[in-house]
């Protein structure tokens, strides 16, 4: 009763102070303030039950997902997460190539699209002339909403054939020579393969990246950046000793969002990255992802062990999705623990 | 006035709406194979247009055709590899052919025109096993003396997916080479020991078109259509031939359709002098038992219309028509196996 009293504005007590003789407007507060808090229950209700749909959609994939992968995983137990074995006609699964190309895919993601994103964001921010801020930050945007699929023909047909006649003996000229990493640029040069699916992921993920480090850029109080070049900083300094301290959460978020989209992209790697269940040093050599191994196999998987094992590739990637997350999350309180330490 | 309009207009576009879903209730439904897709689809127009009745055939891929047919959610099923006899049985199924088709190697070598190569099924099995190498192998060059064949590294292209054009390239691979049966085997998908995988006959198309060097496998009209350089292969009996209708024709020719049980004939490896070793018919999956004889009648109305007026745009779309006597067994397994729910025979 309180609580409901609470909400009412303080000039509205008043009133009914002073016309509580007559009643008549006693009355009409009192009809819209139950009018109203029948609109706050209903309202709280209503809204309680969407957040709680998130909630159960989320436990139905994974029930769904588990139920689906059961005989897999009771036919091949935990071997199937090490094995390289994916033999539809002897109906012989395991899911490490899979996995590894998912890895390794959108790690070499990654190792791209952070330092340019970063430098996308802090170009925008810090140094751009303000007349192309607008142009170019919608640029990025836009780049954020072309579909996957675009992405995948645009490296099918147009990458990849300038990337096998011009990146990849260039990169096998020098870079294959060096010892160890040079047996990541060995082998047949055919444009499509995990280093082309990693590119492609990148170039996907960095509109996604460099826009949440532009907008957590654009938040850094004016007063700090200013105080630190009256004290003489260079931009770097400026960038390094204030932007990113401050900005560091947001920063991660970013990152996390574009390797949470790496990891389930599926069109675009389904084209470019070669299709093929094999592991090799070699970037250059065709791989599979978990979701490019999903969209070709699904539709025409017959036999029970084969459904299941790709429903069990399916919890596999969302087991992974979530373990990145997590780890984000937990990531980011130790820092905001540090932060309050200091 | 104005409310009067709204209503007019809503008890229009209901009417309408209703018309409309009597019209899509009367369509009979397929899924299944995408290989015969664009000859169904295009019997369907023209069948709808002779006689008013449609189909809304989804080319979802054979095992997904094979699944909706089970879930009874089709009027019919379609796959590229035939059902064994025995699982027909079990789930009380009918399978016939519709339309055949062949699958062709296609290379993509400098200064190499299109149907010069010539393939032995060791050579190509050899080659998607991985164990030949190089275009200027020994085994290529002894069977091509006057094509200039270069030093370069052979990429073998598959399907990524799974497909029934896989399936007649492996079970073709697997009947002629025992090595290859051995470690591949036949399937819609398999493990494949080398290459690169491309998704659907347009994805291998595209591989083999940008990769020097490559080597893949597509149905023939996709091969046609992008002027791709196939290969002869040399047949059963020993022929070097060249993919076409006739050959295709002639591999049909051989089988033993009647005698096979469940019609389960793959058309791979035919004898026959002139006739194409990967050639293969797209089946029919229907229930024996029908809950509605309306619908079941509509179907085998359709493949009946469309044996008898088909040919001509089969061959306009490079896929070969039944041949006479095949379609007469087909309507006796009609006659012989579709009941209605009270047991009475449909056709």
């Amino acid at each position: 009763m309180s609580a409901s009293f609470n909400s009412i504005p303080a000039h509205a007590m008043t009133l009914d102070k002073e016309n509580s003789e007559d009643g008549i407007f006693g009355k009409a507060l009192m009809a819209t303030m139950r009018k109203q808090r029948l609109q706050d229950f209903l309202f709280h209700k209503i809204t309680f039950i969407f957040a709680l749909s998130v909630l159960f959609v989320l436990l139905g994939i994974i029930a769904s997902l588990m139920i689906g992968a059961w005989p897999a995983l009771k036919e091949f137990g935990l071997p199937f997460i090490t094995s390289v074995e994916w033999d539809p006609v002897n109906d012989q699964y395991g899911a490490a190539i899979a996995i590894v190309g998912t890895l390794v895919t959108s790690f070499l993601a990654l190792l791209i699209a952070f330092p340019v994103s970063f430098g996308i964001a802090l170009f925008l921010t810090e140094i751009c002339p303000a007349w192309l801020k607008r142009p170019l930050g919608t640029a990025v945007e836009l780049l954020a909403g072309v579909p996957s699929i675009i992405y995948g023909m645009w490296g099918l047909f147009v990458f990849a054939p300038l990337f096998s006649d011009y990146i990849q003996p260039a990169l096998a000229g020098t870079l294959g020579h060096v010892p160890v990493i040079g047996q990541l640029f060995k082998g047949p040069m055919m444009g499509i393969g995990i280093l082309a699916a990693g590119i492609i992921l990148a170039v996907m993920i960095i509109p996604f990246i460099a826009s949440v480090m532009r907008d957590v850029f654009e938040i850094v109080p004016p007063v700090l950046k200013e105080s630190a070049y009256a004290l003489g900083c260079t931009k770097w300094e400026v960038v390094r000793k204030v932007v990113l301290p401050y900005t560091r959460i947001g920063v991660v978020g970013g990152v996390m969002l574009g390797l949470g989209r790496a990891l389930g992209e599926t069109m675009a790697i389904t084209f470019v990255i070669g299709n093929a269940h094999k592991l090799s040093w070699s970037l250059f050599a065709a791989g599979n992802s978990i979701a490019s191994t999903l969209a070709n196999e699904f539709a025409e998987a017959e036999s029970v062990l084969h459904v299941s094992s790709l429903f069990a590739l399916g919890l596999i990637l969302f087991v992974i999705t979530f373990i990145v997350l997590s780890a984000a999350k937990l990531m980011l309180m130790g820092m905001s623990r540090k932060e309050g330490a200091k | 006035m104005r409310l009067n309009q709204l209503v007019k207009t809503a008890v229009i576009a209901a009417g309408a709406a209703v018309a409309f879903s009597s019209a899509v209730a009367a369509d009979i439904t397929g899924a299944g194979a995408t290989f015969p897709y664009p000859i169904y689809s295009k019997w369907a127009e023209s069948y709808k247009a002779a006689t008013g009745n449609g189909l809304n055939y989804q080319s979802i891929g054979s095992g997904g055709g094979i699944k909706q047919i089970k879930a009874k959610t089709v009027d019919f099923g379609a796959s590229d590899m035939p059902l064994k006899a025995a699982d027909l049985e079990t789930e009380g199924l009918i399978q016939f052919p519709a339309i055949m088709g062949g699958v062709v190697p296609i290379v993509n070598l400098d200064g190499v025109t299109p149907g010069q190569l010539k393939m032995t099924p060791d050579v190509l099995a050899n080659i998607y096993l991985g164990k030949i190498l190089k275009w200027n192998d020994a085994q290529i060059t002894a069977l091509n003396p006057g094509a200039k064949l270069p030093d370069a590294d052979i990429t073998v292209v598959h399907r990524s997916d799974g497909s029934g054009t896989t399936f007649l390239w492996t079970d073709f691979l697997s009947k002629t080479n025992a090595d290859f049966k051995a470690t591949v085997g036949a399937g819609t998908a398999v493990k494949w020991p080398a290459g690169v995988g491309g998704k659907g006959n347009e994805g291998v198309a595209a591989n083999v078109q940008r990769i020097k060097g490559s080597i893949g496998y597509v149905e023939y009209a996709y091969a046609k259509k992008n002027k791709m350089s196939h290969t002869q292969v040399k047949n059963r009996d020993g022929q070097f031939v060249q993919p076409d209708d006739e050959t295709f024709k002639a591999a049909a020719a051989g089988a033993d359709w009647a005698k096979t049980p469940g019609m389960e004939v793959v058309l791979t490896n035919q004898p026959g002098k002139a006739s194409w070793p990967i050639t293969g018919a797209s089946f029919i999956l229907m229930h024996k038992s029908q809950a509605s004889a309306e619908r079941a009648k509509e179907v085998l109305k359709f493949f009946e219309w469309s044996y008898k007026n088909g040919g001509a745009m089969a061959t306009e779309l490079d896929y070969v028509a039944m041949p006479a006597p095949v379609v007469k067994l087909v309507q006796d397994a009609w006659k012989a196996n579709l009941k209605d729910a009270s047991g009475k025979a449909i056709w």
